[in-house]
């Protein structure tokens, strides 16, 4: 079963317009709060409406402007987990499951049977949602979705408003429930640690658009545009300009720096990881920046480290460099009372358009 | 005493508020589906509840006259509703309809609309959504709006009088023979209509009460679990 989708939305001042497909695979949709990763799903579901666009799923067309079709979310037949799972807060566990199996009376009870087995549920079939822990609601909510037989599954930020150790706990239950399922599952979130762990391709939504869509490690390890760099969490962006094949200016670190790849003519932006950097004490000159600590902040495994460029000629007094470093390595560096000078490898470099 | 204020009082009470029920509902769910107009069509379900209930008596009876359109073709059926006791359900039912409507709607509109967009994509038909989830969970709320709409239609004077008149033994509630005693001098009468009317409002007060802390009481309880 394959997912396409080709739709534009207006809505006051933001416009959606994405255009993407996914096949039996989950596909991860990384984007910031607003970038309107939620509302694609709405369309998706039906639940929206786009103003015009496309969106088929294997066989069947759920939606087409030119045409005027536009199935009713009832016969989409797509599985939504919500943030709040929505659970039916006036049925019980066994009601909630049942309610959308569109089955006679014995067999619908043989499906939920098998859902509550499936999703470990024995012994809450009577409980009603309020009842049950976040977990228990998880469950609950993806059994009902199991039970209604959807083509596709999509994940709404599952894990938005859990603290880290449920987070953790919820994410490896989502992950072996979801095992057995066959279709395209589409997972939107912000946080790049979870669609890292979830997803073999990753879309990266900003401003209503579609930024990229790459493979996990190929998105991680390359970022091709800023969005998909922040998104991913690089932590130190400049403003660049190249100046040859293999060298460019990194304004606002204002430095020179030196790449071996060829350097792409439209380059906007340099990144460089805030755990990457290389600390010297040698007189290296090439790609390092010596560097004055303006804040030191302590985190529990790590120290963060703000720098910025001794010999800038730029008067501002921002910080421009965030080093995330070992608390060994940090207090060793920090004896010596040395000018910092950090190397930035040019394999390191992220080349930003 | 002659009570038959007392029976047709609760008899026109009871009958307004269950088409005030029905109507209420259907009137919540219309005003929030809509798109155009929704201000003015909330406005004229509101306008009996700020209204003076004179004015609302009033048009009524120009509408339900025997001289209107409406009264006409009522005639053609031989129906009659000015000073019958039907006219009087009809002026209840109107005065009382904006506290339904108006309860109803505040719970459709706090209803977690996710829960609904989880139905739609698990299938679930829209008319099966509204009576099995939606009513389910706005039970509570409607059930506070039954009780106000029930006392409310219970004390309508004004509406009634214009509309049903005031004939003892057929369209004479108690707050209407209330006002008749008193014209009449007759104190007595008054006192024992008023100490009936302060017992059976109040009751429903202390119900109403009863009823919001026990479900209080639950949600408190699930909170704790």
């Amino acid at each position: 079963m394959s997912l396409y989708v080709n739709i534009k939305k207006v809505m006051g001042d933001f416009t959606l317009n994405v255009e993407f497909s996914a096949q039996d695979e989950v596909m991860a949709i990384l984007g910031a709060s607003g970038c309107g990763k939620s509302m694609s799903l709405k369309c998706i579901a039906g639940i929206e409406t786009p103003d015009e666009g496309k969106i088929v799923l294997g066989d069947r067309v759920l939606f087409d402007s030119e045409k005027n079709i536009n199935l009713s979310p009832q016969k989409r037949k797509i599985g939504y987990l919500f943030q709040n799972y929505a659970l039916f807060p006036n049925m019980t566990v066994e009601e909630n499951i049942g309610v959308g199996v569109a089955l006679p009376k014995n067999e619908r009870i043989k499906v939920v049977n098998e859902k509550i087995k499936a999703f470990y549920l024995e012994g809450f079939e009577k409980k009603r949602p309020n009842e049950l822990s976040g977990g228990q609601q998880q469950r609950v909510a993806l059994a009902r979705i199991m039970a209604s037989e959807p083509e596709i599954i999509m994940l709404d930020e599952p894990f938005c408003a859990l603290d880290s150790y449920l987070k953790w706990q919820l994410e490896q239950e989502i992950m072996e429930s979801l095992s057995t399922f066959r279709g395209t599952v589409l997972f939107v979130s912000h946080n790049r640690n979870e669609v890292y762990r979830f997803s073999e391709t990753i879309a990266v939504v900003s401003d209503g658009k579609i930024d990229t869509i790459s493979e996990k490690e190929a998105l991680f390890n390359n970022p091709q545009t800023l969005s998909a760099a922040l998104l991913t969490g690089c932590k130190n962006i400049s403003s660049a300009k190249r100046l040859t094949e293999h060298t460019l200016k990194a304004i606002d670190w204002d430095m020179i720096l030196y790449c071996n790849r060829i350097i792409p003519e439209d380059i906007k932006h340099v990144g460089m990881r805030a755990h990457y950097f290389e600390y010297t004490d040698k007189e290296v000159s090439q790609n390092t920046m010596i560097c004055e600590v303006t804040k030191v902040i302590e985190n529990p495994f790590s120290y963060i480290i703000m720098l910025k460029n001794k010999n800038s000629s730029q008067k501002d007094s921002f910080s421009k460099i965030r080093w995330e470093v070992d608390k060994e390595v940090w207090k060793g560096i920090f004896k010596k009372d040395t000018p910092i000078r950090l190397i930035f490898r040019e394999e390191d470099l992220l080349l930003l358009s | 005493m002659d009570l038959s204020p007392l029976y047709i009082s609760i008899k026109v009470a009871f009958v307004a508020t269950i088409i005030t029920i029905i109507l209420g509902i259907a009137a919540a769910r219309y005003v929030l589906k809509i798109r155009r107009f929704k201000g003015l069509i909330d406005g004229v379900f509101t306008l009996p509840m700020v209204l003076p209930p004179t004015v609302v008596g009033f048009f009524l009876l120009v509408i339900f006259g025997r001289n209107s359109l409406f009264g006409k073709i009522l005639m053609q059926f031989d129906i009659n509703i000015v000073f019958t006791w039907v006219g009087a359900v009809i002026a209840s039912t109107v005065v009382s309809f904006p506290l339904m409507y108006r309860t109803v709607r505040g719970a459709f509109e706090q209803f977690d609309i996710t829960i609904i967009y989880a139905a739609r994509t698990l299938g679930i038909s829209e008319f099966k959504i509204f009576y099995k989830i939606i009513i389910p969970n706005v039970i509570p709320s409607i059930i506070a709006g039954t009780v106000l709409a029930f006392a409310r239609a219970l004390g309508e004077f004004g509406a009634t009088i214009m509309l049903a008149g005031n004939i003892p033994g057929r369209t004479q509630t108690m707050a209407v023979a209330v006002y008749t005693a008193v014209q009449a001098g007759d104190r007595a009468k008054a006192y024992s209509w008023v100490l009936i009317i302060c017992i059976m409002s109040f009751t429903s007060i202390i119900l109403i009460n009863f009823w919001n802390n026990r479900q209080d009481k639950k949600t408190a309880k699930r909170g704790d679990s």
